[in-house]
């Protein structure tokens, strides 16, 4: 066991689940939180909180502003809520000119319009210059239930596995422009998902859980659809959805779009006969990507395209760029 | 024709040929992992076994120098410069890494071509840029062509630490090793693009084993082994290219020349191989300014302890807080297909991706963790 955090704790894999799982849980675990839900669920109440630290500020597709507001919304989305208001930290380097500040704001403004969101408190703090990346936001949010979903233990072989759109598009995308390879040709998906859900879940289609795969990516988020569960998920490799442009990009970084990060997609575990209409709801880029199965309890599966199955597991620590 | 469909038709072609029990070695991470994440393993009959060879520049580092490394990473006013690979590839305690190091104080930055590394130099005058210089010869060039923009540039903070390696020695010392049985080798197309057809000619010509040059689409890979299976079913061992759309049989003469102005063969040490005579590439002496091994006093494993075999875990059980795990680490026999990653007693129980005991399981061009990521489920 390691005796200090490194950065493989902050990707959102296993060794993630392992820090929360210690020493959170360990510490002041409770029925709400044990959950680990996208965000807490109180009653009528749902309560999520996510802080940003994305380098570089500005990215293809959106800012840290941007990101900072479609994160909480769309976690309280998730949660079946609609999401109302939001609160904003900041932790700003100093020496960050004012334009760049402005612009992030701005940005964040024009999401929580975009999302029917208010940001409604906030707090600022400035820190020496080195002791941040410039700026690094949190933001929490409340929202009002509006469809509980009834989660895992709903979950039954043969329900369908669908994603609302293309795969990896937000990592790819920052990771480029850190790079400074190919920037602009991939953009970032993010976007609040708010209004989608609404549609998904007032369509009285049965949906069991959602969740927007974000740090980690798709197959870190279906592991944990089946993490300790007595269901499997079974993929199809060639129906997952992924921009020709983003799969190049991955292959030449070493990188694997199914643990990149998205920010403005959902995962949706539906009841099979409703898989149709929700993809109709979700659009042209949707698609059913699999199948929960007996098979392989706790595991996921993905089938190959040349016929051959493998597991897929979290990810173990951040992907890194390779070598050739 | 779509792609799948023409796989399964060369599989069925596999499948008509006359064969022995053969023994297919690929020598290049890219092959490994792109092999183990379509599964051609289990499409291919039960006599044919792919063995992974030192194809993964990472894995094949031998002990002594990663763990120079990470001393070299905690130097004063040092930035290293790195590919992502080399981050977390352990040190001989356990937990140990450029990771770890690097949440310790060090400043270690992941960047994706030493260009990088040499801006970085010119934005931080006051420091001292090191690139760590680590592949074959695809990535050669590119590190020989920053120490020439460095030295065009004046830019005296920046160096290479030159670990970079040559495929062609280490395939001669792992046939003339004891006990070898491979069959036939699918040669690695991103070294074959820089070195071209005639850096593989030795295979048929003095050793009468065969090889295919081969791409990284399943379909590519599939074409390379069916070649090669053929000319040993034949008995008429040759080098085919199964790569032309990148590999010329005179491979890259530009990149060859900026090579060759930038860097001189010496003697390497590799893990699971040991010392091998011109196996290395060193900064040419006119370049000394720009050699890290030369400013920070760094030895390589090519220039101490020659002669020193370098079983992978002997050498790494000696320096080793945890002696008794490290000391079981297989990865000298995997690097030369002596063990598959399965049968190291350490596979996926104490040594995994998330906590590494060696460096197969955790570069992204390893045969462990190719073969933990993409293992079967059947």
């Amino acid at each position: 066991m390691e005796d200090i955090i490194t950065l493989d704790y902050g990707s959102g894999g296993m060794k993630t689940s392992r820090l929360i799982e210690r020493y959170i849980l360990g510490s002041f675990g409770n029925t709400v939180l044990n959950q680990l839900g996208d965000g807490a669920v109180l009653g009528e109440l749902a309560f999520s909180t996510d802080s940003f630290v994305v380098d570089p500020l500005f990215f293809p597709g959106g800012d840290i502003g941007k990101l900072a507001v479609c994160g909480t919304v769309n976690d309280l989305a998730m949660c079946g809520a609609e999401p109302q208001y939001l609160s904003c930290a900041m932790i700003i380097e100093e020496g960050l000119p004012f334009e760049t500040l402005e612009r992030v704001l701005r940005s964040m403004g024009s999401a929580a319009e975009a999302a029917g969101v208010q940001i409604v408190t906030g707090d600022t703090k400035v820190v020496e210059k080195g002791r941040g990346d410039g700026l690094y936001l949190n933001t929490a949010g409340i929202g009002t239930v509006r469809h509980p979903l009834p989660g895992l233990k709903a979950v039954v072989p043969g329900d369908a596995v669908l994603v609302s759109g293309t795969v990896g598009d937000h990592g790819t995308a920052v990771m480029l422009a850190r790079s400074g390879m190919m920037e602009g040709e991939i953009l970032s998906d993010c976007c609040p998902l708010n209004r989608l859900t609404e549609r998904i879940l007032s369509s009285g289609a049965a949906v069991r859980i959602l969740r927007d795969p974000t740090r980690g990516g798709v197959a870190t988020t279906l592991n944990e659809f089946t993490e300790r569960q007595p269901f499997g998920i079974e993929l199809t490799e060639e129906c997952v959805p992924i921009r020709p442009g983003v799969r190049a990009a991955c292959e030449m970084l070493g990188l694997d779009p199914l643990y990149c990060a998205n920010e403005g997609k959902l995962l949706a575990v539906c009841a099979p006969e409703d898989a149709e209409g929700l993809l109709e709801i979700m659009g042209p880029e949707a698609a059913q990507i699999g199948t929960v199965t007996e098979n392989a309890p706790g595991r996921v599966v993905m089938r190959t395209g040349l016929g051959g199955r493998r597991i897929l597991q979290k990810l173990a620590g951040a992907q890194l760029p390779r070598i050739c | 024709m779509p792609s799948a469909e023409r796989c399964r038709s060369l599989l069925r072609a596999i499948e008509a040929l006359p064969l022995a029990e053969t023994q297919i070695m690929e020598v290049c991470g890219t092959h490994t992992m792109a092999i183990a994440k379509a599964g051609i393993r289990s499409l291919l009959p039960p006599q044919v076994r792919l063995l992974s060879g030192p194809g993964c520049p990472v894995c094949v580092t031998p002990q002594e120098d990663i763990d120079a490394i990470l001393e070299l990473a905690m130097e004063r006013d040092v930035i290293l410069s790195s590919y992502g690979d080399m981050l977390r590839v352990p040190g001989s305690r356990r937990g140990d890494s450029l990771l770890r190091r690097r949440a310790l104080g060090a400043d270690v930055r992941i960047v994706y071509s030493p260009m990088d590394a040499l801006e970085i130099a010119a934005q931080e005058p006051g420091k001292q840029v090191v690139f760590l210089g680590i592949g074959f010869e695809t990535t050669a060039p590119g590190t020989a062509a920053a120490i020439l923009a460095a030295r065009e540039r004046g830019l005296r903070n920046f160096s290479v630490l030159s670990l970079l390696k040559s495929v062609e020695p280490a395939l001669r010392t792992l046939m003339a090793g004891e006990g070898f049985a491979v069959d036939g080798f699918l040669c690695p197309g991103h070294v074959a693009t820089i070195i071209g057809e005639k850096g593989f000619r030795f295979l048929p010509e003095e050793y009468h084993i065969p090889g295919v040059i081969g791409g990284f689409e399943p379909e590519e890979i599939l074409t390379a082994i069916w070649l090669l299976l053929k000319q040993i079913a034949e008995k008429d061992p040759k080098l085919r290219n199964a790569y032309p759309r990148a590999v010329r049989p005179e491979g890259n003469p530009i990149a060859l020349r900026v090579m060759e102005q930038c860097l001189e063969p010496a003697p390497a040490r590799w893990r699971g191989l040991g010392m091998i005579p011109a196996s290395g590439f060193r900064l040419r002496e006119a370049l000394s300014g720009w050699d890290a091994e030369k400013r920070f006093a760094f030895r390589t494993g090519g220039a101490r302890e020659a002669g020193k075999k370098d079983g992978c875990g002997s050498c790494r059980g000696e320096t080793a807080a945890g002696g008794a795990v490290l000391s079981a680490c297989r990865c000298g026999d995997v690097i030369t297909g002596r063990l598959r990653p399965t049968g190291c007693p350490l596979f996926g129980k104490v040594c995994t991706p998330e906590d590494p005991v060696g460096p197969c399981m955790v570069s992204g061009e390893g045969a462990c963790a190719a073969e933990y990521k993409y293992r079967d489920v059947l």
